[in-house]
């Protein structure tokens, strides 16, 4: 067996990626995130008329042939083409390229709340349409969640720990904690990890617009996120994907990576409460949030920003409040929430991943974006919510919240190094 | 005829496995020469049978290895498809 150091038991992130719908890469989006920019807009994936929810943040500047050969680009599900993009931009950051043996020390862990349901529907009206002889063969790969981590491992050739994670809108920030550990325990000497959605297809827009958990704002799409304000009235749905290196520090500093912070804490917890809504005291976010300060060893003073889950439903955005008033007592007060949800709407199972980069670029630039369209205030909604304009601040500790259907609930802590 | 059907099945192969149009010759193995895997030659005959209006049976897709194997296998279809007819 090949001689390994002992892992350290301290993992860093040395590489992000990301797709949104403010742009594809990190330095498309992250300065239209500062600005407040807003890519909430009529869709234009499919015809959205006949449907209820007419509006969506989509990543419109993305090329699937950019990151994947031609035959593949061209029929894959979105879903897998953008994570492979998202790692194949979190390896490049990192410059890193592990081969040989070091390949057979760096997993995959991308989830997707939903998976291929794109590729799915088209393949569905075929069958029914045509018979059952013309469903592609491609279907079942292109449709399960976990192909994202499995494809990504075959184009990067990645041959350590290679596993998904399905759960719901808390999907991205349940891939970076379990493969944090993953890392932690000596599994891996690194892990690339997060999430990839693409929901805005026909199937995803109706069965969310029965749901009635999003926005009815069709006529205004600009202003229908708007989380933590009193006339919020449902999430703006959103596709995109997230993807952090997580390295073991050691390995990281020996070969003189540039490091954006280190993972410190991973709190989890299920609210056992209801299918869609959140628990009616916010318990379960309070109690994943108390997990994360605690195997973090932070006090509630340490926190300088969280990125809240902050969907701009009801629900959501006054029992996170409350979650946070309780998890974090008077400091709460005292440190900067906003929802980047507000400008690229709810990416679900990758908003945890983006979420998480954005936590990191918080720290490295010093500047926390913005919760834009917050005009009225809520009295259950008390805390500051950085409303409107991005502001700089000295920020060392973030906690990011992501809460998912089914009462998952999770809660990471990063530090600056 | 055959010159005819050989184009459209050097479209549909160019379409289905993303290859260049000169790679594309009679003697090119769809497998051995053109990169496709199983599921791709799955793929491949769903779309010969889209474009011609033909229908391929599962023991009868181990005939067409070929770019020529499947001009072959097309005309002879649509020849007893005209017979039939």
């Amino acid at each position: 067996m090949p001689e390994r150091p002992a892992p350290s038991g301290r993992v860093v992130v040395t590489g992000i990626g990301a797709v949104t719908p403010l742009g594809t890469g990190v330095d498309k989006f992250w300065p239209r995130m500062l600005a407040g920019e807003n890519a909430v807009d009529r869709i234009s994936h499919i015809d959205p008329a006949p449907y209820t929810t007419q509006i969506a943040a989509e990543v419109r500047d993305f090329n699937a042939e950019d990151w994947l050969d031609r035959k593949e680009a061209r029929r894959i599900d979105k879903f897998i083409a953008f994570a492979v993009a998202g790692a194949t931009m979190a390896l490049q950051d990192a410059g890193w390229k592990p081969e040989g043996e070091e390949a057979e020390e760096v997993g995959v862990l991308i989830g997707s709340g939903i998976g291929g349901l794109t590729f799915l529907g088209e393949q569905h009206r075929k069958m029914i349409e045509q018979g059952p002889d013309r469903v592609s063969p491609f279907l079942v790969p292109y449709m399960i969640p976990d192909m994202a981590s499995g494809y990504t491992s075959i184009v990067h050739k990645l041959k350590g720990p290679n596993n998904c994670v399905v759960t719901a809108c808390a999907t991205g920030a349940n891939a970076i904690g379990d493969a944090y550990h993953v890392v932690k325990r000596g599994d891996a000497i690194a892990m690339l990890a997060g999430g990839s959605e693409t929901p805005i297809n026909e199937i995803s827009i109706a069965a969310f617009s029965a749901a009635r958990a999003m926005t009815g704002r069709n006529d205004d799409p600009t202003h229908a996120s708007r989380p933590f304000d009193a006339d919020r009235d449902g999430f703006v749905i959103a596709e995109g994907c997230g993807v952090l290196l997580l390295e073991d520090y050691e390995h990281a500093k020996a070969r003189g990576a540039k490091m954006y912070g280190e993972v410190i804490g991973y709190g989890m917890s299920g609210d056992a409460f209801h299918i869609t809504q959140p628990d009616a005291e916010g318990d379960g976010a309070y109690r994943a949030m108390r997990m994360a300060l605690r195997n973090a060893c932070l006090k509630p003073e340490d926190i300088d920003y969280i990125n809240a889950h902050g969907t701009s439903t009801q629900y959501n955005d006054r029992l996170e409040t409350l979650a946070i008033r309780r998890a974090l007592g008077d400091a709460a007060y005292k440190l900067k929430v906003s929802s980047t949800k507000s400008m690229i709407g709810h990416t679900l199972g990758a908003a945890g991943a983006i979420e998480a980069v954005i936590c990191l670029l918080t720290m490295r630039d010093g500047k926390i974006p913005p919760t834009i369209n917050y005009e009225k205030p809520d009295p259950d909604c008390d805390l500051d919510y950085v409303p409107n304009k991005a502001q700089d601040m000295e920020v060392n500790v973030t906690l990011s919240n992501s809460f998912g259907f089914g009462g998952h609930n999770v809660s990471l802590a990063f530090r600056k190094m | 005829m055959a010159s005819d059907i050989l184009e459209r099945v050097k479209k549909v192969t160019v379409e289905e496995l993303g290859v260049k149009e000169e790679e594309v010759v009679e003697g090119a193995s769809f497998q051995e020469d053109l990169g496709a895997d199983s599921l791709d030659v799955v793929e491949l005959v769903m779309a010969f049978e889209d474009e011609f209006g033909i229908d391929i049976p599962d023991e009868e897709v181990g005939d067409i290895k070929t770019v020529g194997a499947a001009v072959s296998y097309i005309e002879k279809k649509l020849a007893e498809g005209q017979k039939g007819g």
